[in-house]
């Protein structure tokens, strides 16, 4: 600690600590351009100079360290005369448009100018004047208005691990800007429009929409992953404008994504369901609310008393809230209806039965992770997945952690990966299984693992599994273990699980899933399961069927909650789509209409979309995040919950009327703290119903599909300025040169992939190095890719190209 | 007394030659420090006592750099030259390394050892290109002979040194700047503290000095402190080279010993032109301030005196301006270069050098009025001493000096459109100096 002065009041801070971080503290202004607690310092925009005694001259606050004894001024007349001379150099090339400036009302060099600048320039030589640029779809540039702070650059290389930005040129000719004429691609890009100070980077979406002034600001959580990022939404006159990060440390710090951040635009897309309607003899006819939900329950009771409780099938979205989740269950429930999932990218149940399954949460909160030593994620590219995921893990990358991916491709990531293990055909099962028996004959051996030997006797492991083993295995130090979207909907799911089950066992590790959607981990609590209750509670009686089970055979009704659209967001597209357009009944709740749900669906229901109902999202770490609606939903969309309340309450359940969202959520809450907690049979056991796929052949052909970043639920997917990033991918059959040639495929052709009995599609070739060899790599959940089917087994054949 | 330490090789032929360095004495201190283990303490004393400043312009005790560095502690040190000379006016490092490349060499690796670096790099500014292969043969040179390399004659000392040529920029010569270039990044000079002696080329401690600093040490060890500081003037250790241009009859590099007065200095170069009269000075390159005749006419070249006179010493550039020299367009002139040259990394010296410029160029283009005056002496002082390296002051001072010391040749030029010094002479010199700045990059809206 070390006690100083500031304008002639005495403080104390610890050693090292910056003056502008003192400032801070107490509240006292100092203005600032160049610095931001997040990025390192440059000390170059000088506006933050503060008299010192015994320095001869202004020192910047924000290079700064306090000292014993010191004496600061922030307002005297050496410090004003700095800062008030630096805002005039700012000045003299800024435009001062602010009038056609999107970021006048919020723009720091406007702020500080009322404070620190004068009426009158003295400049009159001709303003300096830059060339825009085109950035891609979601940044405005008007670099004109730059003032060379470097935020945005900085932020590039510190925390988006991605070198896009930069100053070329010189003096008065530096300018920022791509080094060559591309666009900016990281998933986290938007954060620079809130790090620019001025209107040099602004959001193109928002661009000319509203002043800041007029906007209300509602606080509410990202729905889009597991991260339950904070954010503020935006609105004017009861439309959301934008949406921007809310501070909070411990979890998004001051970033979020570009999916979290642009998603909204999906919310105007004239795809919006704004009545009930009813198809009646194949029209669609609008209805009112009364007759919609008593002709849904209607035709639900009628199929149950024919076809019994196991014939409906009910699909929820991992993004729907806690108070959906959990009145949607108890109103399934209630009715009889057994089979209800939110697990809608898994394929492989293969456990389920052999006990319940825990609940998907992190294992860790996201800042231990951060420091954690040793890090292995299995079937992730946290990148597009939990894009501030990835950034804890660059940051503990940064500080020397080791970090090992065992994935069905090589991705591009952002930070130093120590190790990046991609099997043959996909096959991510082996490559555990030989960190696993690596770590076994390791000399520590733990005799009470000594079960697992013989379920290793295939296994031999490489020179490289023996090295991830040996940083698994050190002891002593922090391991963090992960299972990816990829695990999860991986043929082998359940054997992944369990594997990786065992070895953060042996390595005394935390095990986490990074999981699909918003609110997976709510959907556990309220039991969105079709064998587990509230409170993740095993059933001993009425279970029901698993996602997958429910559309690998039709079922006659189903139900969608959510904006669920199977034919985009199930494992096994093909199935869904067959079963739904088989079914007699669809009811589909939804906050949009479009697409093939137009064709099956028998009845739709309006609910509101997310920035248009209070609730609560679970994150990963398990935290309970309620919100409120930011503006209400469009025409007679109503907030799911009510709809689901007054469901319940037409038939007749008891204690349906909640009259306010937290009464749900605080039932739901009381339930989970009084049931026992969830007790698995031993990784012995379960091991056995694992045994048969140990000895599986690991030869042959193989897709392996992918959500992309921009197509993982209803509401991205109709947000124009997402789908129009590079980050858009095409429909593409991606292999592995020596793969491509073994079936004479070359880049130019088309390809038919088949599974026999169950699909068959064709699609253009992508010749590919970083696909594994065996293993075709296609993306989901595309316009036009409907004819795929689950990932697994095929067969391939060269398709002639008929156009050419 | 000329020519003995860092010209010494002047005389022979080729001067350039290991041969002829070693004639002269070189590398012997070099050998005897290897070979008797000469205690590093006993060579950084002999520095200090030796009153040996920094040759790039600073003037800051060698030695006392050096001690910066704790050469016991593990871990990799660099020692850096500073072969960027960018300055205008400034001339000698690039006669240093075509003369005499193999005492730069040797000074270097007496820093090394005494700072216990192992590896160490000359960064040559991108134009000198002859003094680069010079450079780069001699190094090849001591490596043939075994005076770089590893275990260098059996003493267990390695050392390696590099060559690298700069890319064209002035900036880089600013010692943090050199090693964010070296380190292959763009030349922004770092704020300070930390210095490069804790914080230097990829983080680790570093010394950067001036070609011809390292170019005086292995004199100092051959002749002894004593020695090296009597040629000078107390406080103010050997001989400086000084490199004169503008209008004498002899501008070139002359060696001779810190202190000697400037009009003994002036006849070396054989005085100002024939039938012209001295004006004015720039005595340390062109970022000094300027001195009138009057004041340069007594003054003696060392640190001390100079900057009690109102202007410093710096690299010991003259650059010498009879009567026939327009004070504004001179000024112009110099605040064009560093309008062009600042790295625009801070506000002031981004923004503050090119308004200066535009202001100057306004009046030469008789577009000027007595508030630009005001306004000039206005904004240089808002950029004094408020950036991060000295650049910006490098910018503010000619402006403020050649208005403080010729202020009337302003005002005539404000008044009348154009020069004095023009009004009063021929057509013929009035090319001489002329200068009129483009206007790069700008969209002006006139
Ligand atoms: C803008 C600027 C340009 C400089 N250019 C040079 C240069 O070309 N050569 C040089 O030796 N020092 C130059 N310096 C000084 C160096 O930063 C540094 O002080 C010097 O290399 C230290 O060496 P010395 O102690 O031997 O003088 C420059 C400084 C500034 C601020
Ligand atoms: S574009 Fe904005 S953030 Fe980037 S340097 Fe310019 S003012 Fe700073
Ligand atoms: S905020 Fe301190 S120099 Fe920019």
């Amino acid at each position: 600690m070390v006690n100083f002065e500031i304008n002639d009041k005495q403080y104390s801070a610890p050693d090292g600590t910056l003056i502008i971080q003192v400032a801070d503290r107490e509240h006292i202004a100092i203005p600032r351009f160049c610095y931001h607690p997040k990025l390192s310092i440059v000390a170059s925009c000088r506006m933050c100079l503060v008299e010192v005694a015994k320095s001869p001259k202004p020192l910047p606050a924000c290079a700064t360290p306090v000292a014993e004894g010191m004496k600061i001024w922030t307002h005297s007349p050496c410090a004003c005369d700095a800062q008030k001379s630096v805002m005039e150099f700012l000045l003299i090339n800024h435009p001062l448009d602010c009038p056609i400036c999107d970021q006048g009302g919020e723009c720091e060099l406007q702020d500080q100018a009322l404070e620190y600048g004068k009426d009158v320039s003295r400049f009159t030589e001709g303003k300096r004047s830059v060339k825009d640029l085109d950035i891609g779809p979601l940044i405005k540039t008007d670099m004109t208005r730059c003032i060379h702070c470097t935020r945005c650059v900085r932020f590039g290389t510190e925390i988006a691990g991605m070198r896009e930005l930069g100053a070329t040129g010189r003096g008065e000719h530096m300018e920022i800007g791509t080094f060559l004429e591309q666009t900016v691609d990281s998933e986290v890009s938007g954060n620079v429009i809130d790090l620019c100070p001025v209107g040099a980077l602004t959001s193109k979406p928002f661009h000319h929409k509203g002043r800041a002034w007029e906007l209300q600001q509602v606080a509410s959580i990202a729905p889009h992953d597991c991260v339950g990022s904070h954010v503020y939404v935006h609105t004017l006159r009861g439309e959301v404008m934008r949406v921007v990060p809310r501070q909070e440390d411990s979890i998004n710090e001051v970033w979020i994504s570009d999916r979290d951040r642009f998603s909204y635009s999906g919310l105007k897309s004239p795809d919006r369901l704004l009545k009930p309607l009813i198809k009646k003899n194949n029209e669609w006819v609008e209805t009112d609310w009364d007759l919609a939900l008593q002709f849904t329950i209607k035709s639900l009771q009628a199929i149950l008393e024919k076809e019994g409780g196991r014939s409906v099938g009910a699909l929820v979205s991992p993004s729907a809230t806690l108070e959906e989740c959990y009145l949607a269950q108890k109103w399934l429930r209630g009715m009889g209806i057994s089979s209800i999932d939110h697990r809608l990218h898994r394929m492989d149940f293969s456990c389920d039965s052999g006990g319940p399954s825990p609940c998907p949460t992190f294992g860790l909160a996201l800042t231990e992770l951060e420091n954690a030593d040793t890090i292995l994620l299995i079937g992730s590219h946290p990148r597009t997945e939990q894009p501030l995921i990835n950034h804890r893990l660059a940051k503990a990358a940064r500080k020397g952690a080791q970090i090992i991916m065992v994935n069905p491709i090589q991705y591009d990531f952002n930070f130093k990966v120590a190790a990046e293990l991609t099997p043959s055909g996909g096959q991510l099962l082996h490559p555990l299984l030989g960190i696993m028996n690596a770590l076994l004959s390791q000399k520590n051996e733990r005799p009470h693992f000594a079960w697992l030997t013989p379920f290793l006797k295939n296994t031999v492991s490489t020179p490289e599994e023996k090295q991830v083993a040996e940083w698994l295995g050190r002891g002593n130090k922090k391991v963090a273990i992960f299972l990816g979207l990829q695990a999860q909907a991986h043929w082998h799911a359940s054997a992944l699980q369990l594997v990786a089950e065992a070895l953060a066992l042996f390595c005394q590790a935390s095990l986490g899933y990074l999981t699909e959607g918003a609110n997976s981990v709510g959907a556990w609590v309220s039991g969105v399961l079709p064998d587990q209750g509230p409170g993740g509670i095993s059933l001993s009686e009425g279970k029901g069927l698993n996602a997958h089970s429910m559309v690998k055979t039709p079922l006659p009704a189903y139900v969608l909650f959510g904006g669920v659209e199977p034919e985009f967001d199930l494992a096994n597209t093909v199935a869904a789509r067959r079963a739904l357009s088989e079914s007699a009944f669809v009811v589909a709740f939804s906050p949009f209409r479009g697409g093939m749900c137009e064709q099956y669906a028998k009845v739709m229901l309006p609910i509101a979309a997310y920035t248009e109902t209070e609730g609560t999202f679970i994150n990963g770490e398990g935290r309970w995040q309620s919100f409120n609606a930011a503006n209400p939903p469009p025409g007679e969309a109503r907030p799911g919950w009510e709809v689901l309340r007054a469901l319940t309450a037409l038939c007749g359940g008891p204690g349906s009327l909640y009259s306010r969202s937290e009464e749900v959520r605080d039932e739901l809450k009381h339930i989970v703290q009084n049931v026992p907690s969830v007790t698995l049979p031993s990784l012995e056991q379960r091991f056995r119903r694992i045994e048969p796929i140990l000895s599986e052949s690991k030869e042959g052909l193989r897709v392996v599909t992918e959500w992309p970043i921009y197509r993982v639920d209803s509401l991205v997917r109709r947000s124009k300025p997402l789908q129009d990033t590079a980050a858009s991918p095409l429909f593409r059959a991606r292999l592995n040169p020596k793969t491509a040639s073994l079936y004479s495929i070359k880049g130019e052709n088309k390809m038919r992939i088949r599974r026999e009995g169950e699909f068959e599609c064709i699609l253009p070739v992508a010749v590919d190095k970083k696909i594994p060899e065996n293993t075709v790599h296609i993306a989901s959940a595309l316009e036009g890719g409907g004819n795929m089917g689950q990932q697994g087994a095929v067969q391939v054949f060269l398709e002639s190209n008929k156009d050419a | 007394m000329d020519n003995i330490v860092c010209f010494r090789t002047h005389h022979l032929n080729p001067p350039w030659s290991l041969q002829s360095y070693l004639k002269v004495g070189g590398y012997s201190a070099w050998k005897r420090i290897l070979v008797d283990k000469v205690p590093r303490q006993t060579i950084l004393a002999s520095i200090k006592a030796s009153a040996l400043r920094g040759r790039g312009g600073a003037g800051f005790p060698t030695g006392v750099k050096w001690g910066f560095i704790k050469a016991e502690l593990p871990g990799q040190k660099y020692v850096v030259c500073n072969s960027d000379e960018g300055e205008p006016g400034t001339f000698k490092d690039r006669e240093i390394l075509l003369m005499n490349p193999h005492q730069v060499i040797e000074g270097m690796c007496i820093a090394a050892y005494v700072m216990s670096a192992t590896v160490g790099y000359n960064y040559i500014r991108g134009e000198f290109w002859e003094p680069y292969q010079r450079f780069e043969a001699a190094l090849e040179e001591a490596k043939k002979e075994g005076l770089l390399g590893n275990n260098i004659f059996g003493s267990g000392f390695d050392f390696h040194l590099h060559t690298h040529l700069g890319a064209g920029a002035y900036i880089c010569g600013e010692e943090t700047a050199l090693i964010e270039s070296l380190e292959g990044k763009k030349g922004f000079p770092r704020y300070k503290p930390p210095f490069p002696a804790t914080y230097g080329l990829y983080g680790k401690p570093t010394t950067v000095n001036n070609t011809e600093t390292f170019a005086c040490v292995p004199v100092i060890l051959e002749k002894g402190a004593e020695w090296f500081l009597k040629l000078g003037v107390p406080g103010n250790g050997g001989t400086k080279i000084f490199s004169i241009s503008g209008h004498v009859n002899k501008p070139g590099n002359y060696e001779a010993p810190l202190g000697i007065s400037f009009q003994e200095l002036l006849k070396k170069a054989g005085g100002v032109r024939q039938g012209h009269a001295l004006k004015a000075v720039i005595p340390g390159g062109s970022s000094v301030p300027v001195l009138p005749a009057e004041v340069a006419s007594t003054l003696n070249m060392d640190y001390e005196s100079l900057a009690k006179a109102g202007s410093l010493l710096g690299a010991g550039s003259i650059i010498v301006m009879d009567e026939t020299t327009c004070m504004v367009k001179v000024l112009a002139r110099i605040a064009h270069f560093y309008t062009q040259e600042s790295c625009g990394q801070c506000t002031p010296c981004r923004e503050g050098a090119g308004w200066l410029w535009r202001i100057v160029h306004r009046i030469t283009q008789g577009q000027g009025s007595l508030k630009d005056i005001e306004l000039l002496e206005d904004v240089a002082n808002k950029i004094m001493g408020r950036t991060i390296c000295a650049l910006g002051d490098a910018a503010a001072m000619p402006v403020l000096s050649f208005i403080q010391h010729f202020r009337e040749e302003f005002v005539y030029y404000v008044q009348h459109g154009k020069s004095v010094v023009y009004s009063q002479r021929t057509s013929r010199s009035r090319k001489f100096l002329d200068y009129s700045g483009e206007v790069g990059g700008f969209i002006s809206f006139g």
